[in-house]
């Protein structure tokens, strides 16, 4: 069990790196409580991959420091650091049984066979695979396999943190789900640290604590589900998570006061509105728009366009000006045709300068 | 849903069929006639029987040759195999010497068979040959066209020279096909180099291995071009395998009965083992 401290830490698979562009993780710091459920998200190539293996020891960092409570494992193996990895496409000793597979982390490192016996047991029973055991590895399907997997991770009881590689990817879609909340009530159940690497947001968004969203190498926004979904730190954190993703606005200045094409825009907080050339930009999420006809008050005229049904609420197009606006409407709830007006809900409308919210 | 039967389908495999047919079934069936009928000059034939088959069975040329062809099989798989798999696995994964090594270990792949046996030959001779003269300098009485046992051994050197580089290749390709992932967890489950070769490298190769094994036995079986060009049998009959022996009665002695009936026999033996390595070598795959 380990706090993992990441401090200036960058990586480049080039040779020798000059370029910001050689790096496939720019500079990052990070901080990993102990016994945490972490989640790194991003889009294919966005270095969330490269990070893991940063921490798992498969890679060495260009730069930068990696601790495990005190001690800089920055060069040291995976062994060494003692930590465990599932990976995305399950990883079985075929020839063995499933109770040799589970057990052979524990032969490897010297153990005595009555403790292994017991640990192995245990955790075959914690995973539902007590009655499996002495079937041969290889005939069995890739949850089976993923499970054994994660099994040879657990079965370690001093393991520093846990590390899961897109594990779900190869799994039928029934079985992920249930997988998946057998992720998180192990966790709760031995509250390690645990680090979950997805480009799928449901993914993240339910196994972890705090999740980590990266892009192009750098890490964009780290925060509890919650924070991403309603206080997305940059436009492309608002893109990425949630379905479908944020609406980013044009947005001038008038008289001090942020605009959408000539109508003023309330926002949660009191901020200064940056005087400093970047790109302004106005994030609002389709679940904060609303349609209303009656009520007083500055309202922004629309033209509905088109309307998708995705199951328990529809995803409206609405258009002012040529600009489109999704709007997220909950099944049952009125949805005008052709003109209509609609409005922010200013506790949850943002001002993103150049991608990065205005704090 | 009603299927609709189309035998149209089998016009587009009839070239195929008729290209098998006049290199495969007709000279086949020539053989199987030949092995049932007595020959005399003229082109005149009876009917034999199954006597050329028995003749053939109760000979103890027959028999002899068969050992010599087990034997011969036998000791380079024996070496093959387990020389293949060591050298792949020696073998650099990625840079430039992977492309070096694949060049120079294809090399002995692509000389012919015949050049194989000549370069052979020169290269054993005792009085000028780099082999032959340099092991007699350094005082080994060696002479592979007087003695039997160094005939043996020169034979075993080429085959394993000329045909090591099959294996190694193929279980260079099914290595490099092992996914990094189960390198990565075998270093953090703590497996010893040991352990990655007996629980992942060997299962992995398994098929591979297989092949290899199908491959290098029905070949060696039938090993002809090369011994014949290096010792056309001898010294003696010391190196007449099957194939040879064969040759020596078909085209030798022109006795085509027994030959044919030869030739069948020799077929059904390799058609024989080959199933049997493939089936007991499989065996675990079902379960």
């Amino acid at each position: 069990m380990a706090r993992i401290l990441i401090d200036k830490l960058r990586h480049s698979y080039v040779q020798d790196p000059q370029k910001p562009e050689d790096y496939a993780l720019r500079e990052m710091s990070l901080e990993m409580a102990d016994g945490g459920a972490y989640a790194l998200l991003g889009p294919p190539g966005c270095g969330k991959t490269t990070l893991l293996n940063l921490i798992s020891g498969l890679l060495h960092p260009t730069e930068g420091r990696i601790l495990f409570d005190d001690t800089d494992v920055g060069r040291k193996t995976p062994e060494e650091r003692n930590i465990a990895q599932v990976f995305q496409f399950p990883v079985v000793y075929d020839t063995m049984t499933v109770y040799d597979n589970l057990a052979f982390p524990l032969k490897n490192r010297g153990v005595a066979a009555g403790e292994i016996d017991k640990r192995v047991r245990e955790i075959a029973d914690m995973l539902d695979l007590g009655h499996m055991l002495g079937r041969r590895a290889s005939g069995l399907t890739a949850d089976g396999k993923q499970k054994i997997s994660l099994g040879r991770g657990l079965v370690r009881s001093d393991v520093n943190v846990i590390m899961f590689d897109e594990p779900l990817t190869v799994i039928d879609p029934h079985l992920k789900w249930i997988l998946r909340s057998k992720l998180k009530e192990l966790h709760t159940r031995i509250r390690r640290t645990m680090i979950y690497v997805t480009h799928d947001q449901t993914e993240a968004l339910t196994f972890a604590d705090r999740v980590v969203v990266m892009n192009l190498g750098e890490v964009v926004q780290v925060g509890t589900p919650v924070e991403l979904f309603e206080r997305p730190a940059h436009t492309f954190v608002g893109h990425f998570i949630g379905s479908p993703g944020m609406n980013a606005l044009p947005c001038a200045v008038e008289n001090g006061m942020p605009s959408f094409l000539g109508n003023p825009v309330r926002l949660g907080s009191e901020i200064r509105v940056p005087n400093d050339g970047g790109k302004l930009e106005i994030g609002i999420r389709p679940e904060f728009i609303k349609f209303n006809e009656h009520e007083a008050g500055p309202a922004i005229p629309v033209e509905v366009t088109k309307v998708a049904d995705a199951g328990r609420f529809r995803i409206v197009e609405a258009r002012h000006k040529g600009q489109l606006l999704k709007v997220l409407v909950t099944e049952g709830d009125a949805i005008p045709t052709g003109t209509s007006h609609v409005r922010f809900d200013p506790t949850h409308t943002h001002l993103y300068s150049d991608g990065w919210l205005v704090k | 849903m009603n299927k609709q039967v189309n035998q149209k389908a089998w016009f587009l495999v009839l070239p195929v069929v008729i290209l098998v047919a006049f290199n495969a079934v007709i000279p086949l069936m020539t053989v199987v006639n030949y092995s049932v009928q007595e020959t005399f000059g003229d082109n005149v034939f009876s009917w034999a029987g199954v006597i050329w088959f028995e003749q053939v069975l109760n000979s103890p040329r027959f028999h002899d040759a068969l050992l010599r062809q087990m034997l011969f099989t036998a000791i380079i798989l024996a070496i093959e195999i387990p020389l293949g798999l060591i050298i792949a696995l020696a073998m650099p994964r990625k840079g430039f010497w992977v492309s070096v090594c694949l060049v120079l270990m294809a090399l002995p792949l692509l000389i012919p068979w015949n050049v194989v046996g000549a370069m052979w030959n020169i290269f054993a001779l005792p009085e000028i040959g780099l082999l032959g003269k340099g092991l007699n300098s350094l005082g080994f009485d060696y002479n592979y066209t007087r003695q039997p046992l160094t005939a043996w051994f020169t034979t075993v050197l080429m085959d394993v020279w000329h045909w090591t580089s099959l294996v190694v290749l193929l279980c260079y390709a099914g290595l490099v096909s092992i996914p990094d992932d189960y390198y990565r967890a075998a270093k953090i489950d703590g497996a010893s180099a040991w352990a990655v070769f007996r629980f992942i490298q060997l299962p992995k190769l398994k098929r591979v291995l297989t092949i290899a094994i199908l491959l290098r036995f029905m070949d060696s079986f039938m090993i002809y071009t090369e011994v014949k060009v290096l010792t056309g049998g001898g010294p003696g009959n010391a190196t007449t395998f099957l194939s040879i022996d064969l040759d020596k009665i078909a085209l030798g002695q022109f006795d085509l009965g027994p030959a044919g009936a030869m030739s069948l026999i020799y077929f059904l033996i390799i058609l024989l083992f080959s199933w049997l390595f493939y089936t007991l070598m499989m065996r675990n795959e079902a379960q």
